[in-house]
């Protein structure tokens, strides 16, 4: 077991894990931000994507132990103070989710995007998008959305 | 989260009225008389909850709030809005003022019409939800207007046919009088009697304020800020976690060879041996995984041992020659006869592989047996609903009421959350850890490898043609294990063809099967539909001729047909490269699907471009709701016709995660699906499950007119297509 601090959506918290525990873990169960999904292990899927300094990462596949030396991290708890990030706004508008799970990881890829191209196209979005795997088929409505939060801004 | 567990099961239903004051209504569903109760009034309300059995359906506040409470899962399909909106349409409530909440676990209180004569069901399987709630959600929100009239008709001293309900408004025409449902409240009183509410008595379709627009999903901001709340989220105070790990051949036995190393690892708890696994309880998630890696297990043979799924088929094919008659699904005619006397004779066979849910939430599920083993509280995302409670009465050998289930959302189901072999592994542990609460969690690598699949087919179809060169025969066998599971959709209902057979030949294999969404009809339409154009292809007439021609019998099939074939521009050429190909889909409602594809004849990938469906599934609750179930669908049918497949080898599933079990990514969804529903006021249809058969089979039919071969082989990998172009 180790301490580790950890700076998640501008708070610090502690916790108690032995060397290696994924983030998925630490974020989830030990600090009950559980927005993030957990959904593969393996990277292959982005359900657990949240940002580290501003780039999407998937956090199944962290080792907490990398992450505890002052690296801003934001999950989809963090993106907005009442779920009103111009993205959020535009997944409802588009109602884009079914089941829902995949989602938090979809916004959280989807705001680097924009973050990074403003106005991306279609092709841009699908490469951009391709690592968040949704089962439900929403994809069409997540390229509707995204279009929409580059249209809203 | 509440958690007192010595409390009776009956404090649970009233704990989820909000004590914030207001009124209940107690009416619908159960047939018994509609009560009005104050929710300030807690001994009074105790009391209609013992009076077994009384349903809660909505909750009325002075402010105007209004709760309505929705029976049915939502995974995703949209009956958190769905159901509470049709409650909301005849009570002619604001829907600006509604919150929805899952109602409580009790089916005798809160299913639907069952599948056998005074049965009630909470089971959201089947696409059934609209289709089974519709009259039960209307009846009671009628009923809940009914009460609030009288109730003002009396306090205004006026006749109740003078009066008129909008947006949760009542007003008197001659007066001029206005009270909303919130003022209304400290003059309620319950109405001597009621009328029976038949179709006469309630809207007429013409007056829907809500049904049939576009109202925007409630359950959605809570998707979008991480809120929403799945079973994997719940965690409660002294939670430990447990896993299992299973063999990779299904209903092989372990034995575990290395306990004591494993009780040795840090944070290690317990050993659960199971028949099929070996459970582990830890104080953390991290340590029952690290744990399950490190154990040394022997497995046994099972009855799956020496099965190998890619050899098999042969075996099918002498099952199939050897004519005999298994289950007889359908016989019209004689098509024996009818194939003796025919100009023409068509057979193809037709193949498909396993394919694995991979609902997106990992099963998974929390459960606090208190203490003395006597009660259990279970947080889980479940399709099968209360009427079992899963499974758990049993293990704990309690009543049923003793066990209280807290739906969660689910994050995915498709068939997968209707059994609850999950729920009862975790009950297991639980008991073995009470009072602590245990959190279940299945791996990836657990769900996918120890999964219940929509089973391995092959269907040999024969067709033949009579002297004028109509269809006169349509004999369609199926082989494979599961029943229904491999059987649904076999029949050709809106086909007119005079002679028809179908039948079901059963294999065994010991692989674990369930519904997967759409069931049989996946195989079974690709089946049919791709014989169809086959034979269209031979003849050289148009498939759409073919298909009308067969619908001359069945109006709104044929409305379905005419509508994608007008949307599709069916009869214009495909840019240079593409084709079109099309297919017709029953299941419930009734959709015609066409698609725009290319191949690339190097590699063998088969691009999807465009899609369009035309759906007839009666009166539609929410337009844009039921076409996002079309696109999923579509997406769905899509990736299990083009690139998932379990393989069995010795037994052993063959794939393990999301790198060797592909799913479709957003890189290869179409272009466009386009959607039009049709106008109808017939009862509302199901329709998660109309639009998946039909991908496979307009796939087949857009790749024979491209290419002139025909696929046949569930899924059509790059290799498979490179196979078939190069053959």
């Amino acid at each position: 077991m180790a301490s580790y601090t950890l700076d998640i959506n501008n708070k610090k918290h502690q916790v108690e894990v032995a060397e290696g525990t994924s983030l998925l873990w630490v974020i989830r169960e030990h600090l009950g931000l559980t927005g993030t999904k957990y959904g593969c292990g393996i990277a292959q899927c982005g359900a657990c994507t949240i940002h580290v300094d501003g780039e999407p990462m998937k956090a199944c596949v962290l080792p907490v132990n990398n992450f505890s030396n002052g690296e801003k991290i934001t999950t989809i708890e963090g993106l907005s103070e009442n779920g009103d990030h111009p993205v959020q706004k535009a997944w409802i508008e588009a109602q884009a989710p079914q089941c829902g799970y995949c989602h938090s990881g979809q916004i959280m890829q989807a705001v680097n995007l924009l973050e990074k191209n403003p106005n991306p196209s279609r092709e841009e979005i699908k490469e951009h998008m391709n690592g968040n795997i949704c089962r439900c088929g929403t994809y069409l409505r997540i390229i509707k959305a995204v279009e929409l939060a580059a249209q809203n801004k | 989260m509440k958690n007192d567990l010595s409390k009776p099961s009956s404090i649970n239903r009233r704990e989820f009225l909000k004590s914030s004051g207001g009124i209940a209504l107690f009416i619908g569903a159960s047939g018994l008389f509609p009560v009005l109760v104050s929710c300030t009034d807690e001994k009074k309300l105790k009391e209609q909850f013992q009076k077994h059995p009384v349903s809660a359906w909505v909750q009325l506040t002075e402010n105007g709030d209004i709760t309505i409470y929705n029976p049915a899962a939502e995974m995703g399909q949209g009956s958190m809005t769905s159901l509470p909106l049709i409650f909301a349409e005849e009570m002619d409530a604001d829907w600006s003022k509604v919150q929805v909440e899952f109602s409580p676990q009790e089916s005798e209180i809160y299913g639907s019409p069952g599948w056998s004569p005074d049965s009630k069901l909470m089971f959201t399987v089947g696409s059934r939800t609209t289709n089974s709630y519709f009259s039960t959600m209307r009846k009671a929100g009628a009923q809940a207007r009914y009460i609030l009239l009288d109730s003002a008709a009396k306090h205004w001293n006026v006749p109740i046919s003078e009066l008129k309900t909008s947006n949760s408004v009542i007003s008197h025409e001659g007066s001029g009088k206005k009270i909303s449902y919130g003022e209304l409240i400290p003059f309620l009183t319950t109405p001597e009697s009621f009328p029976e509410f038949t179709e006469k008595e309630i809207k007429k379709v013409s007056d829907f304020n809500l049904i049939g627009k576009d109202v925007p999903r409630t359950e959605i901001p809570s998707k979008v800020n991480g809120s929403a709340q799945f079973a994997i989220d719940v965690r409660l105070p002294n939670m430990v976690y447990g896993v299992l790990e299973r063999g990779k051949r299904h209903g092989a036995k372990p034995t575990l060879l290395n306990d004591s190393e494993i009780l040795e690892q840090p944070g290690i708890i317990k050993i659960v041996p199971f028949d099929y696994a070996i459970g582990l309880v830890a104080e953390t998630l991290e340590q029952a995984l690290l744990a399950k890696k490190a154990l040394k297990i022997e497995w046994s043979e099972s009855t799956s041992s020496g099965f190998n799924s890619d050899e098999i088929y042969s075996d099918y094919e002498k099952i199939a020659a050897q004519n005999e008659k298994g289950d007889v699904i359908t016989e019209i005619g004689d098509v024996n006869d009818a194939w003796r006397n025919s100009s023409k004779t068509y057979s193809c066979d037709f193949k498909n592989d396993y394919v694995y849910h991979a609902q997106l939430e990992p099963l998974n599920t929390v459960i606090q047996v208190s203490e003395d083993l006597q009660k259990a509280e279970v947080w889980v995302g479940s399709q099968q609903g209360a009427d079992t409670k899963l499974g758990v009465p049993g293990i704990l050998g309690v009543p049923s009421e003793n066990v209280n289930v807290h739906l969660q959302y689910l994050g995915g189901g498709f068939g997968r959350r209707s059994l609850s072999d999950f729920v009862e592994e975790c009950a297991v542990l639980a008991k073995e850890m009470a009072p602590k609460p245990v959190k279940l969690i299945w791996t990836r690598e657990d769900d996918l490898r120890y999964g219940t699949y929509r089973p391995m087919s092959l269907q040999r179809v024969k067709a033949s043609l009579d002297s004028k060169g109509e269809i006169n025969s349509f004999s369609h066998t199926v082989v494979g294990d599961g029943g229904n599971l491999v059987a649904s959709g076999i029949r050709n209902d809106h086909y007119a063809i005079p002679n028809q057979f179908a039948n079901w030949l059963e294999t065994k294999h010991g692989v674990r099967l369930k519904h997967w969404r759409s069931v049989g009809h996946g195989a079974n339409k690709f089946a049919i539909e791709s014989m169809l154009d086959q034979i269209a292809f031979d003849q050289k007439i148009d498939p759409v001729a073919l298909r009308r021609k067969l619908m001359s019998n069945s109006p709104r099939a044929l409305a379905t047909l005419e509508k994608a074939v007008e949307m599709s521009n069916w009869t214009e050429p495909s840019p240079e490269g593409r084709a079109k190909g099309i297919s017709f889909v029953e299941h419930g409602s009734l959709g015609t699907g066409v698609c725009e594809i290319s191949v690339d004849r190097t590699t063998g990938k088969i691009k999807v471009h465009r899609f369009w469906i035309a759906l007839d599934a009666g009166i539609i609750v929410q337009p844009d709701n039921v076409k996002a179930q079309m696109e999923g669908g579509i997406i769905m049918g899509m990736s299990s016709a083009l690139q998932e497949r379990i393989s069995i080898v010795n037994g052993e599933v063959q794939q393990s995660n999301f790198n060797d079990y592909s799913l479709l990514r957003m890189e290869d969804c179409p272009d466009s699906i386009e959607i039009s529903l049709i106008d109808s006021q017939e009862h509302p249809e199901g329709v998660g499950e109309t639009s998946t058969p039909m991908v496979a089979g307009a796939i087949s039919n857009a790749f024979l007119k491209l290419t002139g071969k025909s696929l046949t082989h569930i899924p059509f990998t790059p290799e498979r297509v490179l196979t078939i172009l190069n053959s």
